[in-house]
């Protein structure tokens, strides 16, 4: 079974066209993170199951247990797929767990062209700056949860890194 | 499905789930005294983060104990009279300095490691669905408390001297994490948690001990958890909870 953390139930109103999981992903594609507001909430990986039933039922990974912006997300979710044909009910699960591995290639890229390093191991950390190697972690807590501090002896730059989880 | 038709032992549960949560809460809002005024920047903003988790570890947890028993969760975590709080005592201790702080971090994210790996294949899976989640964010917590406890441990003179004073004033509740809980016997029966705390305390004590010797630490007493380990809270505990239910006193009624 699901941990149901929350549920948000958005009220129908008829439209017509078909629907299914993927017309639905598509449009969270437009659902950004509000803390990282450069990549979409489908791009970090953070949409699970999605059910297409007499309602549609989308799963919402939280990134952190305590993340602050899980309400928030809810909300924008729901206010994306409102007016579909059918009630829509957000359900935040943790299984499957979300980890920087499902982030996605064009949310890595989206990540790196904001100044942030992607999840990897701190072995194989590479400034998303100027992409030197030298580079040591300053702390392993950043701005959000999610991210850690870095700085680049190359560039002489402070950077953030998404920390592997 | 009604949200307590798998729960087993619930009673039981309800008490384990309470114990976890009233832990992170605690923990959490006295390292939040450090948002501000921590040794160094980096601190600063660290020892927020890490409350931060702590503090969200706890709303999960006390969202699972409100499923089982239909209390409202914010009633659970701000309304309670402080002796009803069943957190372990060696969070009792106030935020002290900074020595205090992260030899008290270190008793506990070492406790909290070994119980969160015996409910790792829980036969509640809400619940080892939540600390499946929580084990990947508290490796973070361990790497960073471990770090400065080494630091101290191997700087002589001031940090060292106040790594061994506040390790001497923890030590008589340096295990309460494992107290025995009401009904556990029942929790172990049902496969909800896998061995029993005294087990679990054993556990601890298997990583600990040799890790304080090789610091030349002080040495925990042997004396297992005290029974009462999570009752009994004292002076600093009381003052914490008046500061953490100021805003809910002030207006219980407040929606946010």
């Amino acid at each position: 079974m699901v941990s149901e953390l929350g549920t948000h139930v958005a009220v129908a109103r008829a439209r017509s066209g078909s629907l299914d999981a993927a017309a639905i992903r598509g449009r969270l594609a437009a659902v950004m993170d509000p803390e990282l507001p450069m990549v979409s909430i489908l791009d970090l990986g953070m949409i699970g199951a999605i059910e297409m039933g007499p309602t549609v039922r989308v799963e919402v990974l939280p990134t952190y247990v305590g993340c602050p912006a899980l309400a928030l997300i809810e909300d924008r979710i729901a206010e994306r797929l409102a007016g579909l044909d059918r009630p829509v009910e957000i359900v935040a699960t943790f299984d499957p767990p979300w980890t920087s591995e499902r982030i996605t290639p064009a949310g890595l890229a989206a990540l790196r062209g904001a100044g942030i390093a992607p999840p990897v191991d701190p072995a194989e950390m590479r400034c998303p700056l100027c992409d030197a190697t030298d580079v040591v972690a300053d702390s392993l807590f950043g701005p959000t949860q999610c991210r850690a501090l870095w700085y680049c002896r190359g560039c002489r730059q402070p950077f953030e890194a998404i920390k592997p989880i | 499905m009604s949200p307590v038709a798998d729960a087993p032992a619930g009673t039981a549960l309800a008490e384990l789930l309470l114990s976890m949560a009233d832990d992170e809460f605690v923990i959490g809002f006295s390292d939040s005294e450090w948002t501000g005024i921590a040794p160094i920047l980096e601190e600063d903003v660290a020892m927020s983060s890490l409350a931060q988790d702590e503090l969200g570890h706890a709303t999960a947890l006390y969202g699972l104990h409100a499923r089982l028993t239909g209390a409202d969760p914010d009633a659970t975590a701000f309304d309670r009279d402080p002796d009803a709080y069943r957190h372990a005592r060696l969070l009792d201790h106030g935020r002290g300095d900074w020595a205090m702080t992260i030899a008290r971090r270190y008793l506990y994210e070492t406790a909290d490691a070994v119980r969160l790996e015996a409910l790792t294949a829980s036969s509640w899976s809400p619940l080892a669905d939540l600390v499946g989640k929580l084990r990947r964010e508290e490796r973070y917590h361990r790497m960073h408390i471990d770090a400065w406890f080494e630091r101290l441990a191997r700087t002589a003179g001031e940090p060292r001297e106040r790594l061994v004073i506040a390790l001497r004033a923890l030590a008589l509740d340096a295990a309460t994490v494992f107290s025995p809980l009401p009904g556990e016997a029942a929790l172990v029966a049902d496969g909800v948690l896998e061995v029993p705390m005294g087990e679990l305390e054993a556990r601890w004590r298997a990583t600990v001990e040799p890790a304080l010797a090789g610091w030349r630490l002080p040495a925990l007493p042997t004396a297992p958890a005290a029974p009462d380990g999570r009752t009994g809270h004292g002076e600093a505990f009381r003052w914490l909870w008046g500061e953490f239910t100021t805003v809910r006193r002030s207006d219980p009624e407040a929606v946010w």
